[in-house]
């Protein structure tokens, strides 16, 4: 074994080693807009009262699911506020949502290359089990060098880690649609452009919803980590209770963390199963008893 | 694109056998779709395939390339028809229906569609000729589940680009001649799988194209709805005038649906024909099994099976004639005619008998009218009631009344079972005679000597002999 050694090491590290001399000034612009993003919506749910903050998340939690999962919301959300980490959770959030709407807004795209290319499909598919089996700490390295010390560098971490599962569902969802509607669209005359926008992704919609749902979930697992970077919020409370061995506040931290977690789990969820508008419910629920949705019911997977 | 270079007409094969698809005149006369040397070959090396297709090769001796779905299909549809191509699973039919309007790209051969080549054009002059000439129904209907009935029926004309109100109104109307008229607001999920497939019937013919290719459209449908279905398909075609490509691999459908029917195995075609050529003149064994087992009553129709009417009498006879005809056929009863040869009635020999031995000179008064007749388009299926009601031969008579054959109980027997309807060798005597031989000899020989009694008196002349004789009668009322 004695001098057989293959430096893949080193030629990552070559590789961040270039990309920090030439596109420095690229990652300055991301880091930048990420930061900008961060802080506004960060100001946008810790400015306000607490109170304003959880009567707004209750009313989404209405729209989504009703007033059952709006009272437990608001509950929940007393209880982070009760266990003094309301500032914390608020910034968590944040930067979950705004790793989340990055990764969707790629992972989307990405998704539906693949499933209309058999070549893209098999080029993506070793990159994004890649992204997901490499230990999420591992990314930070990169990132703290290409973007520094703060909150930027756990959102990019975030957005790379939580990204693979919206990229595979969008894809199987596309690919799982009734290959006679997408032949009837073509054999209408219909271009394929328009089969992807009014077919394919209206029918793949529930399955790319839980790609989304997952994308959140795997986002808000990956904000501890981003702690140990300086991202703060949930996740740095986490790593303080560590470093001090505090039981306690470690638990408080730990338990404002599922409570987000279910929040966003139930929230998302209720968006990908056929969602209605909370005024039309009634009359939607009376016409799935004559003719069941086709779509199948999904078990909320929930990942903290 | 391999296939751009298959597709030209110059290619060896398809322009040494077919003529010229290019020698077509372009504009109305143009058939419906005109294929030419279609092959379709799914596998790696298409060319080498193709080659050894044109030397003759089967499917299963290319199974190590690839699968042969399509060989060397050649044929016309002709506007307003409905043509059938059937095959058991497997046979090709569906990449057959799906290389007419493009959704498969040949390996070589050509498709025009309304005298416009499909093949080897670009992509988007393709989707224009389906937007304008072709409409498709499916097999598990492809609706679009998550938009309501009407807007489903209207899909063709939003590609079209009508305006929304008008393709609305225009689908409503379609929806009302399909029977779904107020199911607009729905969504498919909420009808049945008949009425869905009257959603995807309503789709097809909203969009106002010249052909309708129908995949299996009634496959996945009860039988009763199924056979419902195929009924409105008929009127609406009669209605309608639409070309209609039609798949199946159900031979009854083929029969009862297609004017002109091909039989496809193993990727080719291996007859095109009509439902009786088919029937009455497989092509092999292979179409011979297959047809075995057709309801063969709904398929034939009264002029295919009928005979020759051999007893028959000119109203104008007198009773002796009419009896010596029945005599001279071994049957009890005669049809009666008009010199024009419409069918008046018919006479029994009871009767007959009676009239001769009163010495009456008219048939008139023995003729009964309730002889059943029918039209020579009729399916044998509508005949067994009325064979069961009436002892007598069915009568076969065109629009004019005039009669031009007869269906005999066991002719209607033989023609179920697949026995040759050939007349000629085996006459067939119905009904039998239910008087004996020897009293109607004995009754025409006392007729005949109480006339000669009568002649000898010079009181009458007898005309009587002035008969059609009955084997004249018989390649008279030969089938027009």
């Amino acid at each position: 074994m004695d001098g057989f050694r293959i430096p893949v090491g080193d030629w990552a590290e070559a590789v961040v080693e270039f990309l920090t001399d030439t596109l420095g000034g690229f990652f300055a612009v991301i880091r930048t807009i990420f930061d900008g993003f961060y802080d506004g919506l960060e100001a946008v749910l810790t400015v306000p009262p607490f109170w304003i903050v959880i009567l707004a998340l209750a009313a989404v939690a209405w729209l989504a699911k009703g007033w059952k999962f709006a009272v437990g919301t608001a509950v929940g959300l007393l209880v982070i506020v009760g266990v003094d980490q309301w500032e914390n959770a608020m910034s968590t959030l944040a930067l979950v949502l705004v790793a989340s709407l990055v990764a969707i807004a790629i992972a989307i795209p990405v998704g539906i290359l693949a499933a209309r290319s058999d070549a893209a499909s098999r080029v993506i598919r070793p990159i994004l089990d890649f992204m997901q089996t490499m230990p999420a700490m591992v990314y930070l390295i990169p990132a703290l060098i290409l973007f520094r010390v703060g909150v930027v560098p756990g959102i990019i971490a975030t957005i790379v880690f939580a990204m693979a599962p919206g990229v595979r569902l969008t894809e199987l969802g596309i690919r799982g649609v009734d290959r006679e509607v997408v032949e009837a669209g073509q054999a209408f005359g219909s271009s394929p452009g328009r089969i992807l926008r009014q077919i394919q992704l209206p029918l793949a919609m529930p399955s790319i919803m839980a790609g989304v749902n997952q994308v959140i979930m795997l986002a808000l697992s990956m904000v501890v980590i981003a702690g140990m970077v300086g991202a703060g919020g949930l996740g740095g409370q986490v790593v303080q209770s560590l470093g001090r061995i505090d039981v306690a506040l470690g638990f408080e931290a730990g338990l404002s963390v599922v409570i987000l977690a279910i929040i966003l789990d139930r929230a998302t969820g209720a968006f990908g199963n056929g969602w209605t508008a909370p005024w039309t419910r009634r009359k939607a629920a009376s016409k799935q008893d004559v003719a069941p949705s086709p779509v199948p019911e999904r078990e909320p997977a929930l990942v903290a | 694109m391999s296939a751009t270079a298959l597709t030209d007409p110059a290619a060896p094969v398809a322009s040494a056998v077919h003529p010229d698809p290019s020698a077509a005149p372009p504009s109305g006369e143009a058939p419906a779709l005109e294929v030419r040397g279609l092959t379709k070959f799914f596998g790696r090396k298409p060319d080498q395939a193709l080659e050894r297709l044109r030397a003759g090769a089967s499917r299963t001796e290319l199974a190590q390339l690839g699968t042969a779905a399509v060989i060397d299909a050649d044929f016309e549809v002709r506007r307003g028809e409905i043509f059938v191509v059937m095959g058991l699973s497997g046979s090709g039919k569906s990449t057959l229906i799906r290389m007419l309007n493009g959704l498969q790209e040949p390996t070589a051969g050509s498709v025009r569609v309304m005298g416009e080549q499909l093949t080897g054009v670009s992509a988007k002059r393709v989707r224009a000729i389906r937007s304008e000439h072709v409409s498709m129904v499916f097999q598990h209907f492809a609706l679009l589940p998550h938009r309501t009935v009407r807007d489903n029926a209207a899909y063709g004309l939003e590609i079209q680009g009508v305006p929304p109100a008008a393709r609305r109104e225009r689908a409503e109307r379609v929806l009302e001649t399909v029977g779904l008229g107020g199911w607009g607001d729905k969504l498919p999920s909420e009808l049945s799988g008949g009425m869905q497939q009257r959603v995807g019937l309503a789709r097809a013919l909203a969009a106002d194209t010249d052909i309708l290719l129908m995949d299996e459209a009634f496959s996945a449908l009860d039988p009763l709805i199924r056979r419902e279905m195929q009924e409105q398909l008929v009127e609406l075609q009669q209605e309608l005038g639409k070309t209609i490509v039609f798949i199946t691999h159900d031979l009854n459908e083929a029969m009862f649906l297609g004017d002109r029917i091909a039989v496809m195995r193993d990727g080719r075609i291996v007859q095109l024909g009509t439902a009786e050529e088919i029937l009455t003149d497989p092509a092999d064994d292979y179409v011979a099994q297959f047809v075995a087992d057709v309801d063969r009553a709904r398929v034939l129709t009264a002029a295919n099976v009928m005979q020759a009417p051999r007893a028959v009498v000119a109203q104008s006879a007198g009773p002796r004639a009419a009896l010596r005809t029945m005599l001279e056929q071994e049957t009890s009863s005669a049809l009666v005619v008009t010199g024009g040869r419409k069918l008046v009635g018919v006479v029994h020999d009871r009767d007959v008998l009676r009239l001769v031995q009163r010495g009456e000179r008219s048939l008139d008064s023995a003729i009964r009218t309730d002889v059943p007749r029918i039209a020579p388009d009729v399916h044998l299926a509508e005949l067994f009631a009325t064979s069961v009601e009436h002892e007598a031969p069915i009568a076969v008579v065109d629009e004019r009344e005039r009669l031009v054959g007869v269906v005999p109980r066991v002719t209607l027997l033989a023609a179920l079972g697949n026995v040759t309807t050939e007349t000629g060798e085996l006459p067939v005597a119905v009904p039998p005679v239910t008087v004996p031989v020897e009293v109607i000899q004995a009754t025409l020989a006392g007729a005949e000597a109480a006339l000669a009694d009568a002649r000898r008196a010079g009181t009458e002349d007898a005309r009587e002999d002035g008969d059609l004789p009955p084997a004249a009668a018989a390649t008279n009322g030969g089938i027009a």
